[in-house]
């Protein structure tokens, strides 16, 4: 299981705080999986360009690998201080 | 002293600077930032020129903070302990609220301690500039003509990059 948390703009655009997937063995392979499931839309709001990945926390690649029980958060460049 | 806090409550910057003074007989400098809820908007549009509509419609009226529980704790902490091994540093502590703010309120307090205050200074710019670059925090400003979020600053991503050049600090 992946539990995959979107912040701020994206939580907004795409209306879901937070989701579980079965499985995914990448980033890259994870948004297919999201992007086939719910459509265009979230293509374009998750690739984005300048959308950021973080895989447990740290920033990642879409190319990072996944395993069971990873937290991958989609967010905007951040904006804070 | 390294203390991090993410919170909703207001800070009292007398008794923070007081606690670093008190850390060690060696304090020879403290330096502080303190970030405040200004009515300016945080990003008007790209381009240089772009000048703030001084129109009241458009001022800030509030900011949400919105953060990464976790994540936001972790990033700060590691851009502390790069602070920690860049200068000799005696203490540091910094706050950064969330939650609903409004127009005048502190945002953020940075205090560093050191000896002397050339290490105090530049721990203090380096803790804020990788702070608005790297630690995952998001605004959301209202105006009298809506809400919206702000965008990231070139600007602050430049003041992040110019301490990477300039390892010899």
């Amino acid at each position: 299981m992946i539990n995959v948390l979107f912040f701020a703009r994206i939580r907004e655009q795409l209306g879901v705080a937070q989701l579980t997937i079965e499985r995914a063995d990448s980033v890259a392979q994870l948004l297919e999986h999201l992007v086939a499931k719910n459509g265009d839309v979230w293509a374009e709001v998750l690739c984005a360009p300048n959308v950021i990945v973080a895989v447990n926390q740290e920033v990642a690649e879409h190319t990072s690998e996944l395993h069971n029980g990873d937290e991958v958060a989609f967010f905007p460049p951040v904006t804070g201080g | 002293m390294n203390e991090v806090s993410v919170q909703i409550e207001d800070f009292d910057t007398g008794v923070e600077t007081t606690r670093l003074r008190a850390l060690s007989a060696h304090t020879g400098a403290i330096a502080t930032f303190i970030g405040v809820v200004s009515e300016n908007v945080g990003v008007i549009s790209e381009g240089i020129g772009a000048v703030s509509d001084s129109n009241e419609n458009s001022r800030i009226v509030s900011l949400y903070l919105e953060h990464y529980p976790g994540m936001t704790e972790k990033s700060i902490a590691a851009i502390v302990q790069q602070t920690q091994q860049r200068w000799p540093l005696l203490g540091v502590r910094v706050i950064h609220r969330i939650g609903e703010l409004q127009r005048g309120e502190q945002i953020v307090f940075v205090g560093v301690s050191s000896r002397h205050r050339g290490a105090a200074f530049d721990a203090c710019e380096f803790i804020m500039d990788y702070l608005k670059t790297r630690a995952p925090f998001w605004k959301k400003e209202t105006t009298q003509n809506g809400v919206h979020w702000v965008d990231a600053r070139a600007s602050d991503c430049a003041a992040a990059k110019r301490w990477e050049s300039n390892d010899s600090a």
